[in-house]
């Protein structure tokens, strides 16, 4: 079989060893439940219920402000104890509903939208967002713009940071619900060409797919080269499709979109039940955790809970990180609420946590045979070093996705993406 | 506050190759010519490339104390630069000659510009180049190794050899130029191992051999002998001084090869190669700004 891929990238141990196999397992939410209002890109939501509210499950919390925002639903019935600041992964503290579960699980009466509602309409009654970690809202996605007609749409499948596995499990266990979402953007949007692309490391999950897919004429499934950053979005579009996305563009102006794993069959349900997004599947893996597994977490609990679930720690972790090794964000404190794009929690052990030293660039190249947007890593580096954000600026680095390949690769271990972050956010201050 | 995990900017993991590790993969793919030096020239030559790493760690640790910077004797880069000079000079070299070559190529041409990483130009070729000019008597006084005597010519300047003992490196020349089959024994697994690229190399010694060829002269000869190999694989790949893309090592590749030729074709003088690589070193940041490879979705501008 051809494998699909894209030039640049890296091989790292991709470790799914750990938790590909383990099916998924279902969670008890806490007692108290944290919703922050910010669990997109985009314009935070405004809390729509009050202190001392009594909320049933699917009811929602917080309301979309403008069009990129995405509507939050609380995720167990109970009382509204506070609306404050509350921290969350990304270390700033973001207003938060918090509220104190009954366990009776009452739910909010939810009816599936009309049969001619829009996909963008049902998208944004489930407050869908991209659920590989973008958290960009789906319901944007969806609503191309007149002048951009879509002729392919791409459920993501690729997974290509190691140690995550919910998206394989997700294929596997819940394919139909993927297929059938698939199914339902092409033929609300009208297009002709589905595919399904998977990494190849996840042969089983292409395969269960493939078999699921026979009856969906337009759906392709396609197996894709392991390598990482596949799952990137402009990656995976050239790799599927052999298009580019204009620097600075969108998929839309290639005529694609491109849905997550997860966001599929949260399209799914939310068409056929009416059920809003309220819960997400979470990788709890790293050497630090006692029994590493898939849950089905709903969306407010704590992180420390999922740990206490896989069996705590073997160890003292070095580092506890929410999403992937690669563009995850290292957390200070376990105690953090699993939102719409929390894909796993990472523990890594305190040997496999400490970096080493970095050293001076000796111009290997690495980093530029990495980088999958081909920039010249090196350069950004060594320019942040001396300050000159208009030189980063020239070499492109506005183009730059973070993705980490070129400090993965470095053999003398410089910082590179953070030096392009810290010249980024110089770039943007000079802007103002 | 005193349990708040560790944080850090992402990625959280590291491809386990560093750079010492990388210095000492050539050091070690330069030891099939280390035997082949000691095979055709005899112990003498393995005296002088251990003496030659060690003074120039020793020169590379007095500067760092010195100098109040950080030990970085252990990267490697400096036992790599002796290890290649000596292999550049002939076998009988005196020591005192080495000493002031490796302090040269450690001090001068790679601590003054700022250490690993900021010199312009390979360090032991130009410590090569400057102990050209100031002794040029000893360092272009070859032995043969099938004679066991000293001859002053070298075969590039008009000796008669056979191309197979050219190839195996039985030849009067440089304690490991000789034989391109040792070197190239190393050169393949550095390029297996994935350290350096096959553009450089491949791009130089066809240069050379398409320029002779054209030239009416023995293509093959030109490129086995007189240290086309051990700079093609050894000094032309040496990351700092050389481009960063592909486009850019052909260029350089090309670059070196014609310089060697059009310098060995005019006067037969042996030492094109050196030149030739240090005046590429030298054009390699005109090259990196000329071959900024076109980002992803880049936008043609009309």
């Amino acid at each position: 079989m051809k494998l699909l891929t894209f030039r640049g990238g890296i091989h790292p141990d991709d470790k799914k060893e750990q938790t590909s196999g383990v099916p998924i397992v279902e969670l008890k939410p806490d007692e108290f439940m944290v919703f922050p209002m910010s669990q997109h890109i985009g314009a935070p939501c405004a809390p729509c219920v009050e202190v001392g509210d009594y909320v049933k499950m699917y009811q929602k919390i917080g309301e979309a402000q403008g069009f990129v925002s995405a509507n939050i639903f609380s995720s167990v019935s109970g009382t509204v104890t506070a609306i404050e600041p509350r921290a969350v992964a990304s270390g700033q503290k973001v207003l938060s509903v918090v509220i104190q579960n009954d366990f009776k699980d009452e739910k909010e009466d939810v009816k599936p939208l009309p049969a001619d509602a829009s996909i963008a309409d049902i998208a944004l009654a489930a407050g869908a967002v991209g659920m590989g970690g973008a958290t960009f809202p789906t319901h944007v996605k969806l609503s191309p713009p007149k002048d951009k007609p879509v002729d392919t749409v791409i459920i993501n499948g690729s997974e290509c940071e190691p140690y995550l596995t919910s998206d394989h499990r997700v294929l596997l266990e819940r394919g139909e619900e993927v297929a059938g979402g698939l199914d339902l953007v092409l033929k609300k949007l009208g297009v002709k060409r589905g595919f399904i692309a998977i990494e190849n490391n996840k042969a089983d999950a292409a395969e269960n797919m493939r078999k699921i897919c026979e009856k969906y004429p337009d759906i392709e499934v396609v197996n894709l080269k392991t390598k990482y950053p596949q799952g990137s979005e402009k990656q995976l579009i050239n790799a599927v499709t052999g298009r580019e996305v204009p620097s600075g563009g969108l998929p839309a102006d290639v005529g694609v979109i491109v849905l997550n794993v997860d966001s599929a069959t949260v399209l799914y349900n939310a068409a056929k039940y009416g059920t809003p997004l309220t819960s997400r599947i979470v990788t709890v893996a790293g050497s630090a955790i006692k029994e590493p597994k898939n849950f089905r977490a709903r969306l407010g609990m704590s992180a420390q809970s999922l740990i206490d679930a896989a069996g705590g720690f073997v160890c003292k972790p070095g580092k506890v990180i929410f999403g992937g090794p690669m563009m995850g964000m290292a957390v200070s404190d376990t105690d953090l609420p699993i939102i719409k794009g929390t894909g796993s929690i990472l523990c890594l052990s305190e040997e496999e946590a400490t970096l080493p030293e970095s050293m001076a660039c000796i111009r290997c190249g690495r980093c530029v045979s990495a980088c999958p947007i081909h920039l010249l890593p090196l350069n950004f580096c060594n320019y942040a070093e001396v300050r000159d954000w208009d030189s980063c600026k020239k070499y492109n680095i506005l183009d730059c996705i973070e993705c980490g390949s070129c400090s993965y690769v470095c053999p003398s271990k410089r910082h590179i993406v953070q030096s392009i972050r810290l010249a980024k956010q110089a770039l943007r201050e000079q802007k103002k | 506050m005193e349990d708040l995990l560790f944080v850090s900017s992402s990625p959280h993991i590291r491809h386990k190759d560093t750079t010492s590790k990388i210095m000492f993969n050539v050091i070690a793919a330069l030891i099939p010519a280390v035997i082949a030096g000691v095979y055709f020239f005899g112990f003498r030559t393995l005296l002088l490339e251990v003496y030659s790493m060690l003074a120039a760690a020793l020169f590379e640790a007095l500067y760092c104390f010195f100098a109040k910077k950080k030990l970085t004797v252990w990267d490697g880069s400096a036992m790599l630069t002796g290890l290649l000079l000596a292999l550049c000079s002939p076998p009988t070299l005196p020591l005192w000659a080495i000493t002031v070559g490796d302090l040269f190529a450690v001090i001068v041409v790679k601590q003054f510009f700022g250490g690993l990483g900021h010199n312009f130009v390979n360090p032991a070729l130009a410590a090569r180049a400057f102990m050209l000019a100031a002794w040029p008597v000893f360092m272009t006084t070859w032995s043969d190794p099938k004679v066991d005597a000293i001859s002053s010519a070298t075969p590039l300047a008009g000796g008669a050899v056979t191309t197979l003992d050219a190839f195996l490196g039985n030849v009067p020349g440089c304690v490991g130029e000789v034989s391109a089959l040792a070197i190239l024994i190393g050169g393949i697994y550095l390029l297996a191992r994935k350290i350096i690229k096959p553009y450089i190399p491949l791009a130089y010694i066809l240069t050379v051999f398409v320029f002779f060829s054209i030239a009416g002269k023995d293509g093959l000869q030109q490129i086995l002998l007189g240290g086309v190999f051990l700079a093609a694989f050894f000094m032309a790949t040496d990351y700092v001084t050389i481009p960063v893309t592909a486009k850019g090592q052909i260029i350089m590749g090309i670059g070196c090869g014609l310089l060697t030729s059009i310098i060995r074709l005019g006067n037969g003088y042996p030492e094109g190669v050196t030149y030739a690589v240090l005046l590429m070193n030298a054009a390699t940041p005109l090259i990196d700004k000329f071959t900024v490879p076109k980002k992803y979705g880049e936008v043609k501008h009309a």
